[in-house]
């Protein structure tokens, strides 16, 4: 007996799918409804999409000049600890 | 990275720790290397500002080179690190905010129709229409307009790779909660970068 995901299911499941869950039946429920129907491909296949990009972009990559006031405050921070215990 | 290179850099972790709290200067400024650039992306992400986003950095290593003693061994040196920073940025965020509102903890509207609006395909390859530049500009635009209840939850997952676990233990939150505030932040996401990345000439593309 094949149970059916109606779009509000699927929603409710598409998390975890695209987190690859290992639940086999969850999986394939998904997957037997996103075939059949439209919409919640697209919205599976957008929000797939939405994931990879971010995850292939550093979003805020980190200046020269803040990286280097960081190393500055580090170095004044542990020369002031090193001083008070000789 | 792969899982196991993840649990070698995890182990590494806890001897510069060690060599760290023994006085061994050169440790901790591994350690500072090592995670700057995560710890900044963090900040920035969460603060939405230069200027804050440099000062939760700083703090953040700061207060983990005081506190170093304290740091109980089994948690992981990052998992603590970022429970420091994520800390530091919400309370700049509140400090920014003239309403003083930001909670993690704010009553979210559960409304299932609002959550899918646009259904447009997207170009195979979306990213490749733009220029790093404006790439990150759209995407960086995107994460701006969540609240903040979302917006932290997807940081920690989707862009810092944490666990659910992980998630709903840092913001003090339950794992359905963490569940349903990514998925709503996955599905806003989804929608404002519909209008940047959809097909040329799906306008009008809907089954209904």
């Amino acid at each position: 007996m094949t149970s059916l995901l109606t779009c509000k299911d699927f929603l409710t499941a598409l998390n975890e799918y695209l987190d690859e869950t290992e639940d086999a039946e969850l999986r394939r429920e998904v997957e037997q409804h996103i075939n059949e129907c439209p919409n919640c491909w697209v919205v599976f296949d957008t929000t797939k999409k939405t994931l990879k990009v971010f995850k292939g972009v550093d979003l805020h990559p980190l200046p020269d000049d803040v990286h280097r006031r960081l190393m500055a405050r580090i170095h004044e921070r542990i020369g002031k600890s090193h001083q008070a215990q000789p | 990275m792969t899982p196991s290179t993840l649990s070698a850099e995890l182990n590494g972790d806890a001897a510069l720790v060690a060599r760290a709290r023994q006085g061994d200067s050169t440790a901790f400024e591994q350690l500072v290397q090592k995670y700057e650039r995560r710890i900044f992306r963090l900040a920035k992400n969460i603060t939405n500002n230069d200027e804050d986003a440099e000062d939760v950095l700083q703090e953040t290593f700061l207060k983990a080179y005081s506190h170093l003693d304290g740091f109980q061994g089994n948690s992981k040196f990052y998992t603590w690190l970022v429970r420091i920073a994520v800390n530091e940025a919400l309370m700049k965020l509140r400090k920014r905010r003239s309403d003083k509102t930001v909670s993690l903890d704010e009553e979210v509207d559960t409304g299932e129709e609002t959550m899918v609006r646009e259904i447009a395909v997207w170009e195979e390859n979306p990213e490749q229409k733009y220029s790093q530049e404006e790439i990150r500009a759209i995407l960086h635009e995107a994460i701006a307009s969540l609240r903040p209840a979302f917006r932290t939850v997807f940081i920690l997952r989707d862009i810092e790779d944490l666990s659910t676990e992980e998630t709903a233990n840092l913001l003090e939150l339950s794992i359905p909660a963490v569940k349903s505030r990514l998925l709503r932040a996955r599905l806003q996401l989804r929608e404002r970068l519909t209008r940047f990345f959809k097909r040329k000439g799906d306008d009008i593309f809907a089954y209904l």
